[in-house]
């Protein structure tokens, strides 16, 4: 279970959260500029709330009152942002193993493996990033992000260079996978179809405050409407 | 020809390279990886050679390594002899003097790694060690030729700082910038030609390996 209280200032933006998502799955949903990828920041560890406190199972990740902070890399938590950053001059098995440094050589290379077949890419192992497609490079940027068997996963629309088909499926494997490790996992859209069929819990955020959460179809049902409307009109 | 002298000179550019190398990486990472408000100062310290004419930081190294300062005076207990005159303090002198042309171009290389590789890098739980090694020196590695270049080919003709701290005694502190001064002042024309084709060769040279340098990395990365 993830329990935050933040309250961050990045210039004249202002962000305000106080939130409990116990769901294996819940959705961020918002505007661009709403605070998505700031909040997501601060989850991980990149960056410090002014105030405030983060949790995880009960774990204190951050807590501005006792001045804890743990870095990032020490908080079990995983990122995975719309740019892949993959390490340019790195093979992809080996920015898949970066974070992966308490195993030994065979047991790296069984991890490679699964995160390589999770992601559908074991064909892509000794590839350079600058010669994968975009949909390819995230794909290795999330087994990459998996590979340290994370506690809590943050997808920041990550899957936006992928088609439809192959978005579906992967999703479907990755929340499979993700069910079996018990990875708890927040992804953040501004697309609310995603939103919407995700079918998971939904916390709307909007000028930098969470304004509704609950099931998909409550929060987002002036949305659904919206669009309907639109495709009527048409 | 002063064999001596050239011999001296490519020593003590080698040395003050590949200590600036060891000193610079660090200390660049810090600089960009850092956060504390009193890194503004260090880069303006680390910096100040740059702007500062050569024998005033020869002034100030002579004044502070002799045995009037307290710097001095532990120097000289801590080895037996004053720095100054002394191969040793050229090497001091010239790490001092060389430093921004070493630090510039690693700043600015480091600098130019992608925040996100970074972020993925510490996300991961890389250290900050591991992200220089695995990342910054890499992924910069034109900009820590140059300033390894740099470093050198300042070195190698490096002049007042020399001359203030080490003087000209030789086989210790005659490098070829002096040799050339005192063939200049002895109206000895045609062996201070010689002397200044030889820097110019050594400046030449290290140019066109620093230009074919990047070339061949930047073909790699084309």
């Amino acid at each position: 279970m993830l329990e935050f209280s933040i309250d961050a200032r990045r210039g004249s933006f202002h962000l305000h959260v106080e939130c409990r998502f116990a769901s294996e799955w819940t959705v961020i949903f918002g505007p661009s500029g709403a605070g998505k990828s700031t909040l997501l920041r601060l989850l991980a560890g990149l960056d410090r709330p002014d105030f405030g406190s983060i949790a995880l199972d009960g774990n204190t990740l951050s807590d501005s009152a006792s001045r804890v902070h743990q870095k990032p890399g020490h908080r079990n938590t995983a990122l995975v942002a719309q740019q892949p950053a993959l390490f340019p001059h790195m093979s992809v098995a080996a920015n898949v193993s970066y974070g992966v440094v308490d195993l030994n050589g065979s047991q790296r290379a069984e991890r490679i493996e699964e995160m390589l077949k999770l992601v559908d890419a074991e064909n892509l192992t000794h590839r350079r990033p600058r010669d994968l497609s975009g949909g390819e490079a995230q794909r290795i940027a999330l087994a990459r992000a998996l590979a340290p068997l994370p506690h809590l996963l943050l997808l920041d629309e990550p899957f936006s260079a992928l088609d439809g088909a192959a978005s579906d499926a992967l999703l479907e494997r990755l929340k499979d996978w993700l069910r079996k490790r018990s990875v708890q996992t927040i992804l953040v859209t501004h697309d609310a179809t995603d939103a919407y069929a995700s079918g998971a819990e939904v916390a709307f955020l909007r000028d930098g405050r969470i304004v509704a959460l609950g099931p998909a179809d409550v929060v987002l049902a002036d949305e659904r409407r919206r669009i309907l409307e639109r495709l009527g009109s048409n | 020809m002063d064999w001596q002298a050239l011999a001296l000179t490519l020593k003590l550019a080698t040395l003050t390279t590949a200590i600036l190398l060891v000193l610079s990486v660090p200390l660049s990472a810090l600089l960009i990886l850092g956060r504390s408000r009193w890194l503004a100062i260090l880069e303006a310290l680390a910096t100040l050679p740059l702007v500062l004419p050569p024998t005033v930081l020869g002034f100030f190294l002579l004044v502070l390594l002799g045995p009037r300062t307290a710097v001095g005076r532990g120097v000289i207990a801590l080895l037996g002899h004053p720095l100054a005159f002394s191969f040793s303090g050229l090497v001091v002198g010239s790490v001092i003097y060389s430093l921004p042309f070493a630090l510039q171009p690693l700043v600015a290389g480091f600098a130019a790694v992608e925040p996100g590789l970074v972020d993925a890098a510490r996300l991961l739980g890389a250290n900050p060690a591991r992200i220089v090694f695995t990342l910054f020196v890499p992924l910069a590695r034109r900009s820590l030729l140059a300033g390894a270049l740099l470093s050198f080919l300042h070195t190698v003709g490096e002049f007042g700082v020399v001359l203030m701290l080490g003087g000209d005694i030789p086989g210790a502190t005659r490098t070829l910038s002096i040799l050339l001064y005192n063939q200049v002042e002895n109206f000895d024309y045609a062996a201070a030609s010689r002397t200044a084709a030889i820097l110019l060769a050594l400046s030449v040279a290290a140019l066109i390996a620093i230009y074919s340098g990047t070339r061949r990395l930047r073909g790699r990365h084309a």
